[in-house]
C-alpha cells in the first residue's frame, strides 16, 4: 500500500486530543467512501483536510457530525463516544459546523440566525417553557449576538433578510451561527468556495481571530491552498477514501507522493 | 376441499384487482421518478375516465370502442398533459410539501368537477371493455372471466412495455437522466420539460385505463372508491420502493390477492371482515412505510445542481405604513366587537348558530395552522384527530358520567397521544411519508375503528350534551356562542404565543434547513412531534365543541375526506396566521349561504365548494401562506403606499422602521404589547427593524 506517513502523528500532538476518529469506514453500495480513516484534532488546534473531489471529505464530516453513521470505527469527542448520538446532541457537546452547500434559514434576518442559535444553546429543555415562553431575545442574548456579529464583521448587514445577501456574507452567517453555539471544534466545509480573494482573506482573518480569542479548534476542508496555508498547522490528505498522508502542513505539502496524487506534477505553491 | 386449492382460488380472484392497483402505482412511480411529484390525484384521474366511459356508453349509447378511445386514449392523456403544462412543470423547484399540497388540491377538485357533470351518486353495472365479458375460461378447478383476463393482460403488457422503455430506449435513458438531475440533463441537451410531459401523459393514460378496467370489478362508479384507489396504489408503489416497476406490479398483486384471501376466510359478518379487508391497503402502506428498508434509503434524491434552483418564494411582503397598521388593528377590534354584539343582540337564531359553527370550525382549523403553517408539515388526518377527541369526550359523557368539558380535555389528550403514535415513526422519514402515513391511518381508522358501536355509537351516532358550569347552562345558544368564542380565543392566543416562543423560533429554523437546525443543537424530531401532538389536541377540542353545538356526533362528520377538504380550505385561505383560520372558518359557513343565494342547487353545493377550494390549494407552491392571505397582505401594502403618497411619510416612524416587519395579524391586535414578531416576513432587500 502506498500510504507514506510523512511524519509521525503522535510526535506533533502536544495539546490534549479533542476529537479522535479511528478507523472510520463508510460504504455506499459498492463504493467505499471512507476506508479506515483516522484523524485527530487537538484542543485549540487548526487542522486541514484536503483531497480531490470525491475523496470522502464531506462524508467524513457527515460521520463526525452524525448525519451519517459510519459502518465501522470509533469517534470520540472530549473522551466521549459519539457513535449513535444524534446531530443535535453532538452540537450541544461542542461541535459546530458550516456547510459546503449553504444551509440558511430563509425568512430570517442575519441577526435572527444568530439569535435562534443562541436560544438553542441556552435552551432550558423544558417542553412547556419552550412552547409558551417569549421568543423575544433577552438583553444578554442580544449582547451575545452583537459580539459575534462584530467578530465576523456582519454588523452592517445584521438586519438584512438572508435572501438579499451575497454568497460571501452567507458564508459568514453560517460561521457566525456556528460560533453562537460556542463550539469547541468548528468543522468548516469549504468555507471559501465561491468567494473572491478579498472575501477569502477576510474569512481567514476571522478564523484567526476566533482561534485567538476563543481557543476554538478548527477542522477545515478546503481546496484553496492559500487559505489552508494561512489557517492550519497540521494537514490530512484524503484520496479515494483513504488517508494518503498526514502531519505538519509544510512537510505534507512538500511531500512528493502527495504532490503527485493530489496536486499533479509541476503545480507550484 | 383441499385447503391449498381453496386459498389459490381466492388468490386468483384477487389478481385482477391487484393488477389495477399496480397500473395506478406504475403511473405514480413514473411521475414520481421523472417529475418528482407524488401525485395523490391519480385515483381521481381514474375516476374521470371511468365516468366518461360510463356516461358515453351507458347513457349516450356510444359503442364500446369510441367510448374507450375518448375516455382512455383522449381525455386521460390530455388531462395529464394539461396538468403538467399548467401546474406541475412549474413546481420542479418547489418543496416536497408544496408539490404534495398541489396534488391534494387536485384530489379534492377533480372528482368534484366531474360530479358536476356526472352526478354525485353511485352508478351501477358499469360496462366492461372486454368482448363478451361474462365468458368464463376454465383451467381445471380454476376459472377466470374474460373481463378479468383482459385486465391481467393489459397490466402485464403495460409493465413489460414500460420496463423495456426505461431500460432500452433513448427516451427511457432521458427519463432516467431527468430523474437524477433535471438541470444536468438540460445542460446535456435533454429537453427536461418534454420528458416530463411524456411521463405525465403516459401515467395519466395508465390511470385512465385503470379506471375503466376497475369499474366492472367493483360493479359501480363513484368518486370515493376511485379516489382512495390511490392508497392501494401507493402501497404497491411503496413495495416497489417508489422506483422498481416489476416490484410495483408484484406489490399490487400481493395486495389484491391478500384482500381476497382474507375475504374468503374471515366470517362475513365479523368486524374484522368488514373493517380489515377494505383497510388492508392502508395497513400494508402503513407497515411498509415503517418497516420497508428500501424506502428509507432513497429518501431524497440529491441533485448536484439543486442549488441553482431559485429559492422558494418568500412570504408576501408585509410592508404597512404605521398608520395603516394601526387602522388595521382598530378595524379588527371593531370587527370582533361587531361579531360579538351582533351575534348576541342582532341576528336571529339561524345566523347565531351559523356564526357559532364558524367559530368552532375556526378552532379546528387552528390545528392545521399550527402544523402546516408553523412547522411546514402536512398531515392528512385532521378529521380523524377531531373524531378521536370527540368520540372520547362523547363516550365519557354519555356512559361514564363525566361533564362534557372534562371529556373534552381528556379527548384532547387522547387525540394527542394517538398523534404521537402515528407520527413518531413517520417523522423521521420526512414530509412525503408523514403525509402518506397519515392518509393511510385516516382511512384505516375511518373504516375499522370509528364504525365500532363502542366508539361512535355505530349508525345511530352519539348524543353529545351541552356543557353546564354551575348555574350557567350552555344549552342556550347565546351562552354557547360565548363559550365557543372563549375556547377560540384561548387556543388562538396559545397559537400566537407558541409561534413567538422558543418552539416557534425553532420551527421557523427547521422550515429553513433541518440539518443546519440540528447542527446548532435543535432537536428536530422533538420540535415537530410537539406541534404534531398539539395540532391533534386542538382538532380534538374543536371536534368536541362541534359535536356539543350540534348535540350529536356521527362518523360522517369526521371522515378522512372531510379532513382533506378542511386542509384545502385552510391552505387556500391562509395557513400561517390566526386570521387565515378565521377566514377559513367564515368561508366554511358563508360559502354555502352564498351558493344558496346564487341559486346553486343543494346537490351541487358540495362539489362546487370542493372544486373551488381544491383549485385554490393548488396555488400553495406560489403562495405558501395561502392565496387569500397573500393577497390581503399585498392589498394592505398597496393601501400603505397610497397613504404615503397622499399624506406623506408617517411622522412617527423613521424610514427604516416604516419598512419594518410590522405584523398585521389578528392576534397582534389582541396582543400589541410590543413583543417582537420575529416570525413576520422581512421585506426582501430592504432593511428591517431589529426585534425589540
Amino acid at each position: 500500500m502506498s500510504e507514506p506517513q510523512v511524519s509521525d502523528q503522535t510526535s506533533t500532538a502536544t495539546p490534549p486530543t479533542l476529537l479522535e476518529a479511528v478507523d472510520v469506514s463508510k460504504r455506499f453500495g459498492g463504493i467505499t467512501a471512507l476506508d479506515a480513516v483516522s484523524v485527530s484534532v487537538g484542543e485549540g488546534a487548526a487542522v486541514g483536510l484536503v483531497g480531490p473531489n470525491g475523496a470522502g471529505k464531506t462524508t467524513l464530516f457527515n460521520c463526525l457530525l452524525g448525519l451519517l453513521r459510519p459502518d465501522s470505527g470509533r469517534i470520540r469527542f472530549d473522551g466521549r463516544n459519539l457513535i449513535g448520538l444524534p446531530v443535535y446532541r453532538r452540537a450541544r457537546l461542542g461541535l459546530g459546523r458550516t456547510f459546503q452547500r449553504m444551509e440558511l434559514f430563509s425568512e430570517m434576518t442575519v441577526r435572527e440566525h444568530l439569535l435562534v442559535a443562541e436560544r438553542a444553546r441556552r435552551g432550558t429543555g423544558r417542553l412547556w417553557k419552550d412552547l409558551l415562553n417569549r421568543g423575544a431575545p433577552t438583553a444578554e442574548e442580544e449582547a451575545e449576538a452583537d459580539v459575534v456579529l462584530d467578530l465576523v464583521g456582519l454588523t452592517p448587514v445584521a438586519d438584512r433578510a438572508i435572501e438579499s445577501l451575497t454568497l460571501g456574507h452567507g458564508r459568514l452567517v453560517e460561521l457566525g451561527r456556528a460560533l453562537m453555539t460556542r463550539p469547541r471544534l468548528l468543522l468548516l466545509d469549504e468555507p471559501s468556495s465561491g468567494l473572491d480573494q478579498a472575501e477569502s482573506l477576510a474569512l481567514a482573518g476571522v478564523l484567526d481571530t476566533v482561534r485567538r480569542e476563543r481557543g476554538t479548534a478548527v477542522l477545515l476542508v478546503e481546496h484553496d491552498l492559500a487559505m489552508v496555508e494561512r489557517v492550519v498547522e497540521r494537514l490530512y490528505v484524503l484520496d479515494f477514501g483513504r488517508l494518503l498522508a498526514s502531519g505538519d502542513r509544510d512537510e505534507v505539502l512538500a511531500d512528493e507522493s502527495v504532490r503527485n496524487a493530489y496536486f499533479g506534477e509541476g503545480v507550484g505553491a | 376441499m383441499d385447503v391449498l386449492e381453496e386459498a389459490l382460488r381466492y388468490a386468483i380472484r384477487g389478481v385482477p384487482v391487484g393488477c389495477i392497483y399496480a397500473l395506478v402505482a406504475v403511473g405514480l412511480v413514473l411521475t414520481f421518478k421523472t417529475a418528482g411529484v407524488f401525485n395523490l390525484a391519480f385515483g381521481a384521474q381514474a375516476f374521470v375516465s371511468a365516468a366518461v366511459f360510463y356516461r358515453t356508453h351507458e347513457e349516450y349509447g356510444w359503442p364500446i370502442v369510441p367510448s374507450f378511445v375518448v375516455a382512455v386514449l383522449v381525455i386521460a392523456p390530455l388531462l395529464g398533459y394539461v396538468l403538467d403544462r399548467v401546474l406541475f412543470r412549474h413546481l420542479r423547484g418547489a418543496s416536497t410539501v408544496a408539490k404534495l399540497v398541489s396534488s391534494l388540491g387536485l384530489l379534492v377538485a377533480i372528482p368534484a368537477v366531474v360530479q358536476l357533470w356526472f352526478g354525485t351518486g353511485r352508478k351501477f353495472n358499469p360496462p366492461s371493455i372486454a368482448p363478451d365479458p361474462g365468458h368464463i375460461f376454465r383451467f381445471g378447478e380454476f376459472s377466470v372471466s374474460n373481463d378479468e383476463l383482459a385486465t391481467i393482460v393489459a397490466t402485464v403488457v403495460v409493465v413489460v412495455g414500460l420496463t423495456a422503455l426505461f431500460r432500452f430506449s433513448a427516451l427511457g435513458l432521458r427519463m432516467r437522466a431527468v430523474v437524477e438531475s433535471p438541470r444536468m440533463a438540460q445542460l446535456a441537451g435533454v429537453d427536461a420539460d418534454r420528458v416530463g410531459s411524456v411521463a405525465w401523459v403516459l401515467s395519466s393514460l395508465l390511470a385512465g385505463l385503470a379506471g375503466v378496467l376497475l369499474a366492472p370489478l367493483y360493479d359501480s362508479v363513484d368518486s370515493i372508491t376511485f379516489t382512495i384507489l390511490i392508497v392501494a396504489a401507493t402501497a404497491a408503489a411503496a413495495f416497489g420502493r417508489l422506483s422498481s416497476l416489476p416490484l410495483t406490479l408484484a406489490g399490487g398483486i400481493v395486495l389484491g390477492t391478500a384482500q381476497q384471501i382474507l375475504a374468503g376466510y374471515l366470517p362475513l359478518d365479523s368486524v374484522l371482515a368488514q373493517g380489515l379487508r377494505p383497510s388492508l391497503p392502508f395497513l400494508m402502506l402503513f407497515l411498509l412505510l415503517l418497516f420497508w428498508p428500501g424506502l428509507r434509503q432513497r429518501r431524497e434524491a440529491t441533485d448536484p445542481l439543486a442549488g441553482v434552483d431559485p429559492p422558494p418564494p418568500s412570504l408576501a411582503i408585509t410592508y404597512a405604513d404605521p398608520r395603516v397598521a394601526r387602522l388595521n388593528r382598530i378595524a379588527f377590534v371593531v370587527f370582533l366587537a361587531a361579531v360579538l354584539l351582533g351575534a348576541l343582540f342582532v341576528v336571529n337564531g339561524y345566523w347565531l348558530f351559523l356564526i357559532t359553527q364558524g367559530l368552532v370550525y375556526t378552532t379546528i382549523f387552528l390545528s392545521i395552522t399550527v402544523l402546516t403553517g408553523m412547522s411546514g408539515q402536512i398531515s392528512l388526518c385532521p378529521a380523524v384527530f377531531a373524531g378521536v377527541g370527540t368520540f372520547t369526550a362523547a363516550q365519557l359523557a354519555a356512559n361514564h358520567g363525566f361533564p362534557i368539558l372534562w371529556g373534552m380535555v381528556i379527548g384532547a389528550v387522547a387525540a394527542a397521544a394517538v398523534g404521537v403514535v402515528v407520527a413518531l415513526p413517520a417523522l423521521r422519514l420526512g414530509g412525503l411519508y408523514l403525509a402518506l402515513a397519515t392518509l393511510a391511518f385516516a382511512l384505516m381508522v375511518e373504516n375499522v375503528v370509528f364504525p365500532l358501536s363502542w366508539v361512535s355509537g355505530g349508525d345511530a351516532g352519539l348524543e353529545v350534551p351541552r356543557p353546564q358550569i354551575g348555574s350557567i347552562d350552555f344549552a342556550d345558544d347565546r351562552a354557547f356562542f360565548l363559550l365557543a368564542f372563549a375556547v377560540f380565543a384561548i387556543i388562538a392566543t396559545a397559537v400566537v404565543l407558541i409561534r413567538k416562543g422558543t418552539t416557534g423560533r425553532y420551527l421557523a429554523a427547521l422550515r429553513g434547513s433541518e440539518v443546519a437546525s440540528s447542527a446548532i443543537g435543535i432537536n428536530p424530531v422533538r420540535a415537530k412531534m410537539t406541534v404534531f401532538a398539539l395540532s391533534a389536541a386542538i382538532a380534538g377540542i374543536g371536534g368536541t365543541m362541534l359535536a356539543s353545538l350540534q348535540g350529536s356526533a356521527s362518523i360522517e362528520e369526521y371522515s378522512s375526506f372531510v379532513g382533506l377538504f378542511w386542509i384545502v380550505l385552510v391552505v387556500t385561505l391562509g395557513t400561517r396566521t390566526v386570521d387565515g383560520a378565521v377566514n377559513a372558518g367564515m368561508a366554511f359557513i358563508l360559502v354555502p349561504e352564498l351558493l344558496d343565494v346564487l341559486g346553486v342547487s343543494s346537490s351541487l353545493q358540495v362539489p362546487v365548494q370542493f372544486a373551488l377550494f381544491g383549485f385554490g390549494a393548488v396555488t400553495f407552491a406560489k403562495n405558501p401562506e395561502g392565496v387569500v392571505e397573500a393577497n390581503k397582505r399585498k392589498s394592505i401594502q398597496a393601501v400603505s403606499r397610497w397613504v404615503v403618497r397622499h399624506f406623506g411619510e408617517s411622522p412617527s416612524a423613521a424610514p427604516e422602521v416604516a419598512t419594518s416587519a410590522e405584523p398585521v395579524t389578528v392576534l397582534d391586535a389582541l396582543e400589541s404589547a410590543g413583543a417582537a414578531d420575529t416570525e413576520a416576513p422581512v421585506p426582501a432587500g430592504g432593511p428591517a427593524s431589529p426585534p425589540s
